[in-house]
């Protein structure tokens, strides 16, 4: 799989989740991925715009792209750590 | 007649043996696998922690007696599923062969997973409940942070609760005062949804109790009691409440069934497991993106239900989980609030009110009888 030409390791379709959330699908996937891999997940949630990219962020991995896709929104993130 | 195999007798799995013994007994056998024969009512933990519930015989009975008596029970611990060949393997030795499979294996905690656990107490097991309650009532003054050390784990909103619930039972013991509360939480808000975590943090806010934005546990120094976090931040506890790490059963694991942490993938909406259109899997045991809860596993369970006994009748299974949850959550002093949402249909803004604590105990309350049997 790639998205903007970037090889996807592993797809979380978090759409519809409310509890726990996309965030934390992508914290699930992102611990239980390696250093270096590409976590795509795919959200309906409004907050996720903010809190997807303040997470990223804090916790030191990369966020490669934020893409609008039909009805929802695609966060791409880069285990660096 | 065809057979129904459900492995694990938790709230998922009691409920869609019990309505497939209504719908059609005469038509299948029924078969419950349990690795106890006893049944636990796990949101009860909480409340055991806390002193509310002093006898452990409130929150336990005996699954035997919960189920139709047109189901047969068999408690032994399923040590591998072979889809190919539609078998369960049981660690006596014994094979049971199906036509229908139901994985309600829930998931089982592995605090071991986080390095340092041995310095923090929990409420997700019998043992963790009442070991934190002797805690509990040994401390008289300092920190106490309350944090979570895997994602996923049963019931998202517990941690948050516990808080409130910690305030109310220090504020009863007359030391409210001189016991700081941290929540750690592993988002930036104190929930998951952003009008839900709104009213949450107001309400810690108002009851004095420190939050942590972004704080997931990642180990914990014993002899020096601080919890470190993987996004790099460290607190200082004098008690600390752990959500341990989850993870599927073993059989998952063993069976290859597993994805992430031996959760079963399904379909979000059949709860079918991959091309096995006969195995279907319901409860913690999945790896849907909704809340490992017995609200989740009894909606998921009536689905299930529905569809295995429509397609034995010779009718095209139509029942579809909608991602249905609901939930209450307790925040001490008589109040809660009340979440009821699905894939489509975000939770409201909550209020916090008596009539929502009264909501919670008539479900602790109707929980063996109505819930259990499928009736609602």
């Amino acid at each position: 799989m790639s998205s903007g030409g970037i090889k996807i390791d592993k797809v979380v379709d978090a759409r519809g989740s409310h509890c726990p959330g996309p965030l934390m699908e992508l914290i699930k996937a992102i611990k239980n991925s390696e250093v270096g891999q590409v976590v795509a997940v795919y959200s309906t949630d409004s907050g996720s715009k903010t809190d997807i990219p303040l997470w990223v962020k804090k916790a030191g991995h990369e966020l490669i792209g934020v893409y609008e896709r039909d009805g929802y929104t695609e966060f791409v993130v880069k285990k660096t750590r | 007649m065809k057979k129904i195999v459900i492995l694990g007798g938790g709230t998922g799995g009691t409920v869609v043996a019990n309505i497939l013994a209504r719908k059609i007994s005469r038509e299948a056998e029924i078969t419950l696998v349990n690795n106890s024969p006893q049944h636990i009512y796990q949101p009860g933990f909480l409340y055991l922690a806390l002193g509310e519930i002093l006898d452990e015989s409130k929150i336990t009975r005996e699954e035997e007696k919960l189920l139709d008596r047109k189901i047969r029970l068999v408690i032994d611990n399923a040590v591998k599923i072979d889809v190919q060949n539609r078998m369960v393997i049981l660690s006596s030795g014994k094979q049971l062969e199906y036509d229908y499979l139901v994985i309600s294996t829930g998931s089982r905690i592995v605090p071991e997973e986080v390095q340092g656990y041995e310095a923090s107490y929990h409420f997700y097991s019998l043992d963790g409940a009442r070991r934190l309650y002797e805690a509990l009532e040994r401390f008289r003054e300092g920190v106490i942070a309350v944090g979570i050390g895997g994602i996923p784990y049963k019931c998202p909103p517990a941690p948050a609760e516990f808080c409130c619930l910690l305030d109310y039972y220090f504020t009863k013991r007359g030391i409210r005062n001189k016991v700081e509360i941290h929540y750690l939480s592993p988002l930036p808000r104190t929930f998951p949804h952003e009008a839900v975590a709104e009213a949450i943090t107001k309400m810690m806010e108002k009851k004095g109790i420190h939050w942590h934005p972004m704080f997931n546990i990642e180990s914990i120094d014993p002899e020096k009691k601080i919890v470190n976090s993987l996004e790099g931040e460290s607190l200082k506890f004098d008690l600390l409440v752990m959500v341990p790490p989850h993870r599927g059963a073993e059989v998952i694991e063993a069976s290859g069934l597993g994805v992430d942490g031996g959760w079963v993938p399904v379909d979000k909406h059949t709860l079918q497991y991959k091309d096995y259109s006969e195995v279907y899997a319901i409860g913690d045991a999945t790896n849907l993106p909704v809340s490992k809860s017995g609200a989740a596993a009894h909606f998921e369970a009536k689905i299930v239900a529905d569809r295995i006994s429509s397609e034995i009748m010779g009718d095209e299974p139509r029942a579809m989980y909608d991602g249905r949850v609901l939930c209450f959550c307790d925040a001490g002093f008589r109040k809660a609030i009340y979440m009821d949402f699905n894939y489509e249909r975000p939770p409201k803004k909550p209020r916090f009110s008596y009539l929502w604590y009264l909501g919670k105990q008539m479900v602790n309350k109707f929980y063996w009888s109505l819930i259990l049997k499928g009736i609602v």
